[in-house]
């Protein structure tokens, strides 16, 4: 086992006009490791999620994704980066025109070229991890948000990413939908998939992240074990924001 | 009473004409099949070419439209017809009805399928750009069948109102049903080759009409799942 981080975030600037989003920002993966990132809304822990595939361009910095540097390279190798980039996102966007198993084969079959039959037997097979086999002819306006957001995983998955990057993936739910999508993405870590998961949901944290990033202004505040940021935060801001969640 | 249907509805002179009106009719469908052909084609194209946001690009796509919707078609008809051949262009009847009504759809559909787009989540764009379909793939198989499902009521309409521009034909002798009619009546004298050109736009634009009924009514319906 290579010891390589799978995701490595170098000087990481993101600037819109004026506004510097993100300064600075550096953080590496380990492989098969679940880093959880929290902070008050507008710290910049979405941008810096979206930075990871280039959704959202980076001003500054460098994305290394398993070695490979994807800031660098022609338009054809950000879009194979990005089939090793899994991303879930708070609105599911789900392509509401099709079926879910065209959902989930669409990139398979498009982007990486996998033929119909193989597209579909991966698809099934996912679908089945998520636990919505049985929806496969459904169409997404059929489901609930928690299956919506279960099918968007596999649509992810189908595609064997590297990495899958989660934002807010609970945040749009009911809250009686929360555990269905949560316990997906625990089955997730606990079969050594990489993830970095910006969401708010603590208890999932502190059971299931390795480590959790607390961001702040655009820059990273303090890292640690959940224990450590839960139980004994160091910075006054951090104690801050957790005092405030917890209320 | 007898006096109004010698006038309109004189089955002699109906009997004499219906080959010159059917002729026309036949003209109009050609013309008006050319026309929403090549009119929704090139206007769905603009539409998508306008989705890459290059600068000068758009700005020819949207000065296109917005010249061609503000002009009245007769005007343009007019112009190509009597106007370029003193430049040494000379274009034939049909030809330039189809150019114009074409041109003129191509504008309207353009608006039409470009308010699809910008009607669509851009999460649908990053859902299909982060699995690494690439902007282009996304845009033919995530943003496209999306557009033109929201784009079919006012596109309906809008051909509708275009192709029953075909009677504008007549102004430059195109023997379409308007023209077959105009010169069947200054023949005979009897208003009824115009009354059998009535009937024969409604026998080709009532099916459209009805099409146009039922499109709004699906999506009506979708939008009140």
């Amino acid at each position: 086992m290579n010891n390589r981080p799978m995701l490595e975030i170098v000087s990481l600037q993101k600037r819109f006009g004026e506004n510097l989003i993100l300064r600075d920002i550096n953080l590496k993966v380990a492989r098969g490791e679940l880093v959880f990132i929290i902070g008050p809304s507008g710290s910049g822990k979405s941008t810096m999620l979206r930075c990871c595939n280039r959704l959202e361009e980076p001003s500054e910095g460098d994305i290394i994704l398993d070695g490979r540097n994807i800031m660098s390279g022609t338009s054809r190798d950000l879009d194979q980066m990005r089939l090793k980039v899994g991303m879930v996102f708070q609105g599911f966007h789900l392509y509401p025109h099709m079926s879910v198993l065209k959902n989930v084969t669409l990139a398979q079959r498009k982007a990486l070229g996998r033929s119909a039959d193989e597209a579909n037997a991966r698809a099934m097979d996912m679908l089945d991890r998520v636990g919505l086999a049985e929806k496969a002819n459904a169409m997404p306006s059929e489901l609930s948000g928690g299956q919506q957001q279960r099918v968007a995983i596999a649509r992810s998955l189908a595609l064997d990413p590297l990495v899958m990057l989660f934002d807010e993936p609970t945040s749009a739910l009911d809250p009686e939908l929360v555990g269905s999508v949560l316990a997906v993405m625990k089955d997730l870590k606990s079969k050594g998939m990489t993830m970095l998961v910006v969401s708010h949901e603590m208890e999932f944290a502190r059971e299931t992240a390795d480590r959790v990033v607390f961001m702040d202004g655009g820059v990273i505040v303090e890292e640690g074990a959940p224990e450590e940021i839960f139980g004994a935060p160091k910075a006054d801001r951090t104690r801050a924001f957790l005092s405030r969640v917890r209320r | 009473m007898q006096n109004f249907l010698q006038t309109f509805f004189n089955t002699k002179v109906m009997a004499q004409y219906l080959p010159d009106i059917l002729s026309g009719m036949l003209v109009a469908i050609w013309i008006g099949l050319a026309v929403v052909v090549a009119g929704i084609a090139g206007g769905l194209a603009l539409a998508c070419l306008r989705t890459y946001r290059i600068r000068a690009c758009n700005v020819f796509i949207i000065c296109f439209a917005d010249i061609f919707r503000a002009l009245p078609p007769l005007v343009l008809i007019l112009l190509l017809y009597f106007g370029l051949p003193g430049a040494g262009i000379r274009l034939s009847g049909p030809m330039v009805l189809f150019i114009v009504l074409a041109l003129t759809l191509a504008a309207f559909a353009e608006e039409i399928f470009w308010a699809g787009f910008a009607s669509i989540e851009k999460g649908q764009w990053e859902a299909g750009i982060s699995t690494g379909l690439g902007f282009s793939r996304t845009l033919i198989y995530v943003a496209l069948p999306q557009a033109v499902r929201l784009a079919m009521p006012p596109l309906v309409n809008r051909v509708l109102a275009i192709t029953k521009m075909t009677a504008l034909g007549s102004v430059i002798g195109v023997s379409e049903i308007l023209s077959a009619a105009t010169t069947a009546q200054s023949f005979s004298g009897s208003a009824t080759p115009l009354s059998m050109a009535a009937i024969a736009y409604l026998i080709l634009f009532l099916p459209l009409v009805f099409v146009a009924r039922m499109v709004e009514r699906r999506q009506d319906m979708r939008r009140g799942r």
